[in-house]
């Protein structure tokens, strides 16, 4: 067996990082990569392949990699997966398909991702994405946001010669890629580049458009033509911490945070219109990715001191790998087993925040050790914290469709052709599922195309 | 971008515009509001719908701090970056028989909707309106077209009564009796006492919260309110809101948050 060990990528040095919002991780270079690749040991029934949500054919591509078939290997990453540079990126790869590789039982797993984001990068430096603007059949049909899941919705039914609209609510489009996901994680300019791929496929853009306010989905269908919806509305509504203070100044939702750094861009202290306060000691609560995204942002804002606050213990931590590693990396104070009880303020300005110390008991439903109280308390003095424990859907488009079946918690309900209650109306992501990934948002939109064609091609 | 067709001035400090936006007419209705961006790279901010003829949607602004004062700087043939909606819940139009408006300052703009909403289902509706001096009273003529009583305050006495609207108010509650619901758009300040006397006088009282938001979809949570101890979205639960248990301190702290940054971004439209 193979016994060079997994590739490092290159990233910004950390005193240098922490003081930018440029991308941490550097990427590997053309002989990074192939280095990399010859760790593949090309098994039969590669364990990586099914445990992508949309199984990339992984062995495959890399091959094409190896023998230097750069563009075969993007379009054979492509044909699953139209975001592969931004997969590369994101995807919680230690829990799919680099914790399925054979090799990381003995040593470490090939780093997929990083091969995955070289060759979207290498396609998309050389514009490989199949752009081709495939004869319109004249059949509209309407998409609702424009997150991962709408994306790629749109992109695969304008394969199919559909004609596609997007409609936004925000200015911009991207969705959480655009509005959450920070640049030092993604670069705005690849989620640019994704959107102006669809545009040049023929996918029209609409901005400033609520479905539910501005348009109905039953105006959209009844009114306007369109044959068939597909729902990619996401999960932004914060959930609430529901201790006492948390409506007091200084205390953040992760959205509302990194809503004013990234779409509003408030990091261009002084000159931005939309500012954000910050002060030097920060607490984030919270322990997946949306958390650590806040408290790295935090430290390049300048706060001196960030810490995580999370009920349960480092293994129950929710967020990618790289990234707790890089939060550490960069500062980030890591305080387990520590649950917000009570948001202290003075003036109605936040001040401090007393904690329960928490340790484990026996598994929950998640099969995660469920965090009990013991009973101590500590108490951290505070400028601000910043709440990142979780979203659901907005209610926009529940409220505002007659006959739309939904969850308790809001989630849309759709069947196995991700079909919701009413006919011809999809839906996908994370306003089906709640908050999840971008692969498996992306992998939903797509299917759903191939089932609204399906749908659509029975209407005639 | 959307096309700025009219802007007429109201007083030294407040205009309207009418601005065409076909999406956000469709479906609009009293106690809607937009989210407008003057330019890119500008701010988010919030307007109430003040009418809707056609496609045309009606905007009235006070020129308050930076992003108002940019829009005021647009004149008609000019564009906005981006205006969305109609956002928020519709006012909800109860089942009373006599309703007294009380408006201050632009809040004005947000209630006239609002009490022709009333007029048309045939209740009585009287309107008490107030500002600093008879200059900044706007919409006079449009709320005396609808309205079956109008109680002018000024600050300064320089027309109608001399004082608060709360003074005038308190007269037209003792002098009618019959008055069900008060609707009070306008300062917080204002609408948390005119909710003091609306409870004394045990009448209803609907309020329009006006938090500070940026995306307007219930996706920050900024604009969040505390109302009977427990915390509502005001751009997708409100603006419109039952007065009685708004938590209005807190609200006017929150909206303060930003007032220094604010009063930069000020400073740099000024030099
Ligand atoms: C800070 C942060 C970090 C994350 N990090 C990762 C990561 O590292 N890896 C990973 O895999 N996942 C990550 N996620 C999760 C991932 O981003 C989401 O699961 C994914 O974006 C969901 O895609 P979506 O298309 O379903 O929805 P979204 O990306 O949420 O997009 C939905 C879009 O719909 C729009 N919309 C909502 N309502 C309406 C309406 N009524 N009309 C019109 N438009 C509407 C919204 O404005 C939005 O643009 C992260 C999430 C956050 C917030
Ligand atoms: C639902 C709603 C409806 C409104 N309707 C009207 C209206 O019809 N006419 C009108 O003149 N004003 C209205 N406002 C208030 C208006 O949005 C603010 O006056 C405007 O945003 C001020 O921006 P500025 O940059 O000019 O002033 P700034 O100097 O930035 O701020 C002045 C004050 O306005 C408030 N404010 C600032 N930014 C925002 C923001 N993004 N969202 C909300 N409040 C903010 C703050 O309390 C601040 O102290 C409404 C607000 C809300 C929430
Ligand atoms: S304005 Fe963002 S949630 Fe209401």
């Amino acid at each position: 067996m193979n016994k060079t060990p997994r590739m490092k990528m290159r990233e910004q040095d950390v005193e240098v990082r922490n003081r930018n919002f440029l991308e941490v991780a550097l990427g590997y270079s053309y002989e990074e990569a192939i280095e990399e690749a010859k760790r593949c040991i090309d098994c039969k029934n590669p364990r990586c392949v099914m445990a992508c949500p949309v199984r990339v054919k992984i062995p495959e591509f890399i091959k094409y990699l190896l023998e230097g078939a750069l563009e075969t290997a993007f379009e054979t990453i492509y044909e699953d997966n139209i975001l592969p540079s931004i997969c590369g990126r994101v995807c919680p790869q230690e829990s799919q398909c680099e914790g399925a590789c054979i090799l990381g039982i003995k040593q470490e797993a090939v780093n997929i991702g990083a091969l995955e984001r070289f060759v979207g990068d290498y396609g998309m430096e050389h514009n490989l994405a199949d752009q081709t603007e495939v004869k319109n059949n004249g059949t509209k049909v309407a998409v609702v946001g424009s997150g991962p899941a709408g994306l790629a919705n749109a992109a695969s039914l304008r394969k199919k010669g559909y004609d596609v609209t997007i409609f936004e609510a925000l200015h911009d489009f991207g969705g959480v890629l655009k509005y959450g996901i920070p640049d030092f994680r993604l670069p705005k300019d690849i989620v640019a580049h994704e959107i102006d791929n669809l545009k040049t496929m023929g996918v029209t853009f609409v901005k400033n458009a609520v479905i539910g306010k501005s348009l109905t989905i039953e105006q959209l269908m009844k009114e306007e033509g369109y044959k068939a919806v597909f729902i990619g509305s996401g999960a932004g509504l914060p959930s609430s911490l529901g201790v006492p203070g948390e409506n007091l100044n200084g205390v953040y939702y992760a959205n509302e945070f990194l809503t004013r750094v990234n779409l509003m861009k408030s990091r261009a202290i002084p000159t931005s219109k939309t500012p954000i306060k910050l002060g030097n000691n920060i607490a984030v609560v919270g322990g997946g990715n949306v958390a650590m995204d806040a408290a790295r942002t935090a430290k390049r804002l300048g706060a001196e001191n960030v810490f995580i606050l999370y009920r349960r213990g480092r293994e129950g931590l929710p967020a990618r790998l790289d990234e707790i590693h890089h939060a550490e990396a960069e500062g980030i104070d890591m305080r387990l087993l520590t649950n917000p009880v009570e948001i202290i303020g003075e003036n109605h300005i936040v001040k401090q925040v007393r904690c329960e110390k928490m340790k484990l008991g026996e598994p929950d439903s998640s099969g995660r050790r469920r965090p009990l109280g013991t009973g101590e308390f500590v108490t951290y003095d505070i400028d601000n914290i910043i709440i990142s424990i979780g979203q659901k859907p907005n209610p926009i488009i529940k409220d505002n469709t007659a006959n739309l079946d939904t969850q308790p918690w809001g989630g849309i309900i759709t069947d196995e052709f991700h079909m919701t209650s009413i006919p011809g109306v999809f839906a996908g992501g994370d306003v089906v599922t709640g908050a999840a990934t971008v692969i498996l948002a992306m992998g939903t939109g797509k299917d759903a195309a191939h089932h609204m064609d399906e749908y659509l091609q029975n209407l005639h | 971008m959307y096309k700025i067709v009219e802007k007429k001035t109201l007083n030294k400090e407040i205009d309207l515009m009418r601005i065409e936006a076909p999406l956000v007419a469709r479906n609009a209705q009293p106690g809607h509001f937009v989210i407008l961006r003057v330019e890119a790279e500008g701010e988010r901010i919030p307007l109430t719908i003040a009418g809707i003829e056609g496609n045309l949607v009606d905007i009235i602004y006070q020129k308050l701090g930076y992003s108002t004062k940019l829009l005021g700087e647009k004149e008609a043939g000019d564009t906005v970056e981006d205006f969305v909606g109609p956002l928020g819940k519709a006012a909800h139009i109860r089942d009373s028989k006599h309703v007294v408006g009380v408006a201050g300052g632009v809040g004005a703009a947000p209630l006239l909707p609002q009490l022709k909403a009333y007029k048309e289902a045939g209740a009585r509706v009287d309107l008490i309106i107030g500002a600093r001096s008879e200059s900044f009273l706007i919409l006079l003529d449009e709320f005396k077209a609808i309205c079956d009583e109008v109680i002018i305050t000024t600050d300064d006495g320089s027309a109608g009564l001399k004082g608060l609207v709360t003074d005038a108010l308190k007269h037209h509650l003792e002098d009618n009796a019959g008055i069900e619901h008060v609707i009070a758009i306008g300062p917080v300040i204002m609408m948390k006492y005119v909710t003091l006397m609306a409870k004394d006088y045990k009448k209803s009282i609907d309020v329009s919260l006006n938090p500070i938001m940026i995306d307007g979809t219930g996706m920050c949570g900024n604009c969040r309110v505390s109302i009977g101890g427990k915390t509502f979205f005001a751009c997708i639960d409100g603006p419109d809101f039952d007065g009685s248990d708004v938590d209005f301190d807190e609200l006017m702290q929150r909206q303060s948050y930003y007032k220094d940054e604010e009063h930069a971004c000020y400073l740099r439209l000024k030099t």
